[in-house]
């Protein structure tokens, strides 16, 4: 059997974990899944036995307690593989196993063959560049890339069962002390229709006035690059890319970026890409659906105008 | 306090990623390097713990001897010394990354005492192990908390903090402590001319670590194939500007 992690959001369990149990499926071996603190239904998902982690220190995420409760479950049921979403907690959870158990991890796969030797395809430079490679292990860890894998509904009434993890002060040591609420308001990049983007093109802090401009008329986020916050006219919370925020909206307008891949790995979930840049030859001016060539000084504030006329 | 960045050497792929003919890495000859911006952030932390408390920082790398250039771009910006554990450019899997930095930091501690802070990258930028700072600090018994965007010392425990859904998730732990980070931790400082003609003259301990059979072991790598754009003009200039209003309505953005 392959054993996954699935992580939950609001009862549910969350997407990403979802994609890992469809891929976790080309094991052609029976899939059994740990939740922790409560059950959620997974009879869609092709899993065998649910077991249900319940320890009382674990109403507070300690990621050394989860990576622990995994280790003993995977022992107790001789796992032939361990999996997890390659989220922040998936990642983490499963470096922690890893260290502890001295195995190999593999993360952000987009596919597995099951050998031997077992060899997975795993993305590089935030997806930039696929790597295929052996993971050469008694028990592969892998954690799956998010929003690749679709997910395929496979029906099955999974068994529940309790799990009594043993955890340590040590376990418990690393956890969520606190959380903070983000302030509200504006309009979220992850969750952005649209994104209005500035690039060095934009040339300084308060040439950002018109991408502002046009962000507010159309409802949109303002993202930037890495030129722009390293020096220093945007904050890093505007920045879309490799080290930035992955954004997915209907239309991004990438205003003066020339398209690095470390840009463009930002950029996998945008649905159209409108390119403004002086350089037609500019990476982002071939990787665009649309392109207008010229000083975005003068085109951003006349799509603007444009839309004053036609609201 | 004695503090620790770790530090991987990788390029600057710019608009396209090229491969050597055996797909084996990406085709360097025509590119620049750097560190990975998670890393310059653990630098930057680094160097503003020891400017405000006072002690000893050190940057770690394992990489080919040109790595030593990232090592002179990390002591450029404040950091004291460096440690380059030399390769011979073929690559490192985490596990074995992970076990030549923590004998290196032993081997150090056990000349110049503790580190309080280890800082590493969330992730390194080429190969994405998401894997090497937690290994360290399981081996070196040590508290782990990762992706971090803010780091506060408070006594003998540090305050971390990391960007989670609907807001932050905070960690309270004791030093000595193994902390990973993202971009934003801090707006890093550019190195001034002064500090780069510093860092030349600043010690660099090199060594040859051997190197183990990877256990997962690169294959090939794949540029992937694109995404299907086929960049249509919409015009030039302020004259595009219906073209583009028109596709924004088509996109049932308007
Ligand atoms: C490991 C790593 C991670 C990285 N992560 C990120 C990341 O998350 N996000 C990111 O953005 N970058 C990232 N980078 C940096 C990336 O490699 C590029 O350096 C950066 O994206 C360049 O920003 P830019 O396009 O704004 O600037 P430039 O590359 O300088 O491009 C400016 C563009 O503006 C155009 N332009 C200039 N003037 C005008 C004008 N008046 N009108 C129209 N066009 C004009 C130019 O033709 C040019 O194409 C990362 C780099 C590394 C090594
Ligand atoms: N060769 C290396 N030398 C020094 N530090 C490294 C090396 N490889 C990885 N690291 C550190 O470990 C972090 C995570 O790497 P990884 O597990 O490969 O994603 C990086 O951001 C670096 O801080």
């Amino acid at each position: 059997m392959v054993l996954v992690l699935v992580e939950q959001a609001g009862g549910n369990a969350i997407d990403p974990s979802l994609q890992t149990l469809t891929l976790a499926r080309s094991f052609g071996q029976p899939v059994h899944a740990l939740l922790v603190g409560s059950a959620t239904d997974l009879t869609q998902h092709g899993v065998a036995v649910a077991h249900v982690a319940q320890h009382v220190a674990l109403g507070a995420y300690a990621p050394d307690a989860w990576a622990a409760m995994l280790n003993q479950l995977a022992v107790q049921l001789n796992a032939s593989a361990v999996l997890a979403a390659g989220t922040d907690r998936g990642n983490e959870v499963m470096a922690r196993f890893a260290a502890r158990t001295g195995l190999p991890l593999a993360a952000n796969c987009t596919s597995v063959s099951p050998g031997p030797p077992l060899t997975v395809t795993r993305l590089r430079w935030g997806g930039s560049l696929l790597e295929e490679a052996r993971l050469n292990s008694e028990r592969p860890l892998i954690t799956v890339a998010p929003y690749v894998v679709p997910i395929e509904p496979s029906s099955m009434p999974a068994d529940v069962e309790p799990f009594a993890p043993e955890l340590t002060d040590e376990n418990l040591l690393v956890r969520v002390v606190e959380h903070v609420a983000a302030p509200g308001g504006g309009v979220s990049l992850t969750e952005a229709k649209v994104v209005v983007s500035g690039g060095r093109g934009v040339g300084s802090k308060e040439g950002f006035a018109i991408i502002e401009e046009l962000a507010g008329l159309l409802g949109a986020a303002v993202g930037c690059s890495r030129a722009v916050t390293s020096a220093g006219w945007r904050p890093h919370t505007d920045q879309v890319g490799q080290t930035g925020t992955k954004v997915a909206p209907d239309v991004y307008i990438a205003c003066g970026i020339s398209g690095a891949t470390q840009h463009m790995a930002g950029l996998k979930g945008a649905k159209r890409i409108l390119a403004i840049n002086s350089d037609a030859q500019a990476p982002m001016m071939q990787n665009a659906d649309y392109t207008v060539a010229g000083d975005l000084k003068e085109i951003v504030p006349a799509i603007s105008a444009e839309i004053r006329k036609v609201k | 306090m004695r503090v620790l960045a770790c530090i991987k050497r990788v390029p600057i792929t710019g608009g396209r990623i090229v491969l050597t003919d055996d797909s084996l890495a990406i085709d360097t000859r025509h590119l620049g390097f750097t560190m990975s911006p998670h890393e310059e952030c653990g630098v930057e932390e680094a160097v503003r713990i020891i400017e405000a408390g006072g002690g000893d920082s050190v940057v770690l790398t394992l990489g080919p001897p040109e790595a030593v250039e990232q090592l002179r771009d990390a002591m450029a910006l404040g950091i004291d010394r460096a440690i380059h554990l030399q390769t011979d450019g073929r690559e490192w899997d985490g596990e074995a990354t992970a076990a030549a930095l923590t004998e290196a930091i032993k081997a150090d501690e056990a000349a110049s005492g503790r580190f309080d802070l280890v800082f590493f990258g969330n992730e390194s930028a080429d190969s994405g192990g998401f894997q090497v700072g937690a290994r360290v600090a399981y081996a070196l018994a040590r508290p782990c908390v990762t992706g971090l965007k803010r780091v506060t010392i408070e006594g003998a425990s540090v305050r971390c903090e990391q960007e989670v859904e609907g807001g932050r998730d905070v960690y309270v732990v004791p030093l000595p402590a193994v902390l990973t980070v993202k971009e934003g931790l801090n707006l890093p400082r550019y190195p001034s001319v002064p500090g780069r003609m510093r860092a030349g003259r600043k010690p660099v301990t090199a060594t040859n670590p051997v190197r183990p059979e990877p256990r997962l072991e690169l294959v090939r790598l794949v540029v992937p194939a694109g995404q299907g754009r086929r960049a249509e003009s919409l015009g030039t200039g302020a004259a595009a500007a219906p073209a583009v209003v028109e596709m924004l309505r088509k996109a049932g953005v308007l």
